[in-house]
């Protein structure tokens, strides 16, 4: 993985002492409070309800077993034990002091960490597939990408002061696992006609008060014009998008009120006028970054474990988890596995300082030192023997993270909602730790297959609602919490909005609807059809019908 | 009103001399009207496309921050800069504030209307840059390849 | 009626300006105003900037208790969070 050398180590320094005396000015009073926002914020420091919240990057949602030390340690020492993985794969603190605060952002310094433009107007930490370097369908580790962008918009003078916030994910496979069409900007690297590689660009994605999936401006963009290329994009949006009115201020809403084309020729004319040699890098710093991303030595192996199918016919409960958390790597006699951060009733995405110690240690004798957080909040250990399987799996359930429900009803993203957030309307925790309990049973979560349920306590749809298969938005009604349903929605390469079916319902009630419509799909699903793609060949009317049927 | 400008690396509260200001709506209509004028001020929301004809009679050009979060005027002056070449004076007005000012001078301003007393602080407050911009400081990466060819 | 709430600068925890005009983290202690005597109130507390980071009016029971369209916000902020009741407030009273 990347390592800093003296310049990125200086910058991320610099930003600390900067931060500091920011503090210090602030505490002061020679800083208004309006003043003092933007700038906390750009350092990921939120005001929630009970206390800050300290947002840290987790630049492609990588880790070292160094830096997950760090991060129990910050959680233990500043907080409250306990930290929460996020949908952009960072990780938010939800109890710093602010005057702890400059001290934490040197822990992380230290371990080459930061919290930089994890909020504010600006452009975020870069996101990515969490299975990068590992997935046997990517055509390059897109992270070599990420990192690129990651210097670039770092401090970017230009782009500080955006309409909106900003956020870009990569991918370099075809099975989306980082959910581009639904980003301010989606790469997705792949091969042209002549198999040169390139980025297809989508832009104007995204999700919120008015939700879109991107429209694709470019469909082969040489690797090299990559920094030039967003450049334009990112000056004909701080110039043209619209700043009047919050809700309108994010580029889907420049993309679709000018039309995807002519938003697409503006692009192109601002590029053809940039200095593409001032901007883009040159391809010894591009392989300067691309060497930190060499594969780890992996031994050669053979492509089945005989110690593995021994286990795995003797334990079913290590076969259930087998078929549920690990994934195909690309190379053979290697696996990757999920680290569930859903347990049943659980908060989705927590995790203690002792499990992050324990996922630290794991990963640093099983998985070549690394570590990666989803965008579903989930862990990954990317590289494990498959002779290490069992010894892994054994780890993680003295820990409590191999409940076997990665992609199942259980696996639930939720944003933090009203029991912390701010912004919220509504709970969010709740309606998923008791749809997590209604579908304890794990031969029923395994029957029910591939289901991603989503939800979000207001609808700046941190929880991703929208595309869900299904999804669940928190309604505030004369102070009283009501859930919405959308149906049929997809954050994957098959990006779909979902569709709002009905009224809004109780928190008890959105739980059993969740069930009547999980029923209605068992009933009518053709062999191997996802709840998804029920959905898709029957339609909403139906699931509507059996939702609403006399209960 | 307080006014903030280079003298060599430095910023110094500078004589305000007097100028003639026009807008450039007042100057676009009517030329004549206004030859003597010596800055353009410039709205943030304004096309630049054709602006460049405009640039050359003055000694300086006034950018606008209505707010500070308002960033459109940090993309007009490296377009100004960097694009037409233009050498005179960017002034930046409205909500320039003093942990605002490094990235207003990356981006080409070297005048700010600025009431809070001194920014040279802020202006120290990183020794690189990742990326290149309109003040010709050299990015990192460029300074990555200049010592790997010495090393 | 009304009561003051914020967030200390410090540590952003959650406090009621109580009778004695000091910041309280319990909202049973935090002073009652009737609607038009909040208003000076509420200016005044906006003006100790290097105490807290924020400051506004809610809407509360003449028992103390939150009331109205932020009850559910607002009745969470004072306790601490549903989903972790050994946090908060909520951990610390009553016990």
């Amino acid at each position: 993985m990347y390592r800093y050398d003296e310049f990125d180590a200086t910058i991320v320094a610099e930003r600390v002492s900067q931060f500091r005396g920011q503090v210090e000015r602030r505490l002061a009073g020679e800083l208004t409070e309006d003043q003092f926002k933007p700038l906390r914020l750009m350092n990921g420091l939120y005001l929630q309800l009970h206390a800050y919240m300290l947002r840290v990057a987790i630049p492609y949602g990588t880790l070292s077993s160094k830096q997950m030390r760090m991060l129990s340690a910050i959680a233990r020492k500043y907080d409250k034990g306990y930290g929460h993985f996020t949908t952009r794969q960072n990780i938010q603190f939800n109890w710093p002091a602010l005057v702890d605060v400059p001290d934490i952002l040197d822990d992380l310094a230290s371990v080459e960490m930061h919290a930089i433009q994890t909020s504010g107007n600006c452009i975020r930490n870069v996101t990515s597939d969490q299975y990068a370097g590992a997935a046997a369908d990517e055509i390059e580790d897109p992270r070599i990408w990420c990192e690129v962008i990651r210097q670039w918009s770092t401090f970017h003078p230009e782009f500080s002061f955006l309409p909106r916030k900003f956020k870009i994910a990569v991918t370099a496979s075809d099975t989306d696992r980082a959910a581009v069409k639904v980003h301010d900007i989606g790469l997705r690297l792949h091969k042209n006609d002549a198999g040169e590689a390139g980025f297809e660009v989508i832009v104007g994605g995204g999700l919120g008060r008015t939700p879109y999936v991107g429209h694709t401006i470019r469909e082969f963009l040489p690797k090299k014009y990559l920094l030039s290329y967003l450049e334009a994009i990112l000056r004909v949006y701080n110039l043209e998008g619209r700043r009047d009115n919050l809700y309108k201020a994010r580029i889907k809403i420049l993309v679709n009120s000018e039309g995807a084309t002519t938003f697409a020729d503006m692009v192109e004319a601002e590029w053809a006028a940039i200095k593409k040699n001032e901007i883009d890098l040159p391809a010894e710093e591009i392989d300067r970054i691309r060497d930190y991303f060499a594969p780890p030595a992996f031994d050669k192996l053979p492509e089945t474990s005989a110690a593995l199918e021994e286990r795995r016919n003797s334990d079913k409960d290590f076969a259930r988890w087998l078929r549920t958390n690990t994934h195909e790597h690309k190379t053979p006699g290697y696996a990757i596995v999920n680290i569930s951060l859903k347990p049943i009733g659980g908060i989705p995405g927590d995790a203690s300082d002792v499990q992050m110690a324990a996922v630290a240690d794991i990963a640093e004798q099983y998985s070549h030192d690394e570590i990666r957080v989803t965008h579903e909040q989930n862990l990954v250990l990317p590289h494990v023997k498959r002779d290490d399987l069992y010894a892994v799996w054994k780890a993680l359930d003295a820990q409590a993270l191999a409940t076997p429900n990665i992609g199942l009803v259980s696996d639930i993203i939720a944003c933090p909602g009203l029991d912390y957030c701010s912004l919220a309307n509504t709970r969010s925790i709740p309606i998923a730790q008791r749809i997590s309990e209604r579908f304890a049973d794990l031969n029923e979560e395994e029957d029910i297959g591939e289901l991603k349920i989503k939800i979000s306590g207001c609808i700046n749809a941190c929880g991703h609602h929208h595309v869900g298969h299904i999804g669940i938005l928190g309604v505030d009604k004369k102070g009283e919490e009501f859930y919405q349903i959308t149906l049929g929605g997809s954050g994957a390469e098959d990006a779909s909005l979902g569709e709002i079916v009905g009224r809004g319902l109780s928190s008890g009630d959105a739980v059993d609807a969740v069930e009547k419509l999980i029923g209605f799909y068992r009933q009518r699903r053709q062999s191997g059809e996802r709840f998804l793609d029920t959905y898709r060949r029957l339609g909403a009317e139906p699931f509507k019908e059996a939702l609403y049927e006399a209960a | 009103m307080k006014l903030l400008k280079f003298s060599g690396n430095l910023l110094a509260p500078a004589l305000e001399e007097p100028l003639s200001e026009v807008m450039l709506d007042d100057w676009r209509a009517n030329r004549q009207a206004h030859a003597g004028a010596t800055a353009l001020a410039i709205p943030n929301d304004a096309s630049l496309g054709d602006i460049v004809e405009d640039l050359s009679g003055f000694s300086t050009v006034i950018l606008t921050f209505p707010t500070f979060k308002d960033g459109r005027a940090y993309s007009q002056a490296r377009i100004i800069r960097e694009r037409f070449f233009y050498t005179g004076e960017i002034r930046a007005r409205g909500d320039v504030l003093r942990d605002q000012i490094l990235f207003m001078t990356r981006c080409g301003f070297d005048a700010f209307e600025f009431e809070s007393g001194d920014a040279n602080d802020a202006l120290g407050e990183f020794s690189f840059a990742y990326q290149a911009s309109a003040d010709r400081v050299e990015p990192v990466w460029r300074q990555r390849l200049s010592r790997a060819a010495a090393a | 009626m009304k009561a003051v709430t914020g967030n200390l600068l410090s540590d952003g925890s959650v406090v009621y300006l109580g009778d004695d005009d000091q910041w309280t983290s319990d909202i049973g202690a935090a002073a009652r105003f009737e609607d038009d005597d909040a208003l000076p109130v509420i200016a005044a507390a906006q003006l100790r900037v290097t105490e807290i980071a924020d400051a506004y009016l809610i809407d509360v029971e003449p028992s103390g208790a939150p009331v109205g369209r932020a009850v559910i916000r607002e009745t969470i902020r004072s306790a601490g969070p549903t989903v972790r009741t050994d946090l908060g407030l909520q951990a610390e009273c009553c016990g």
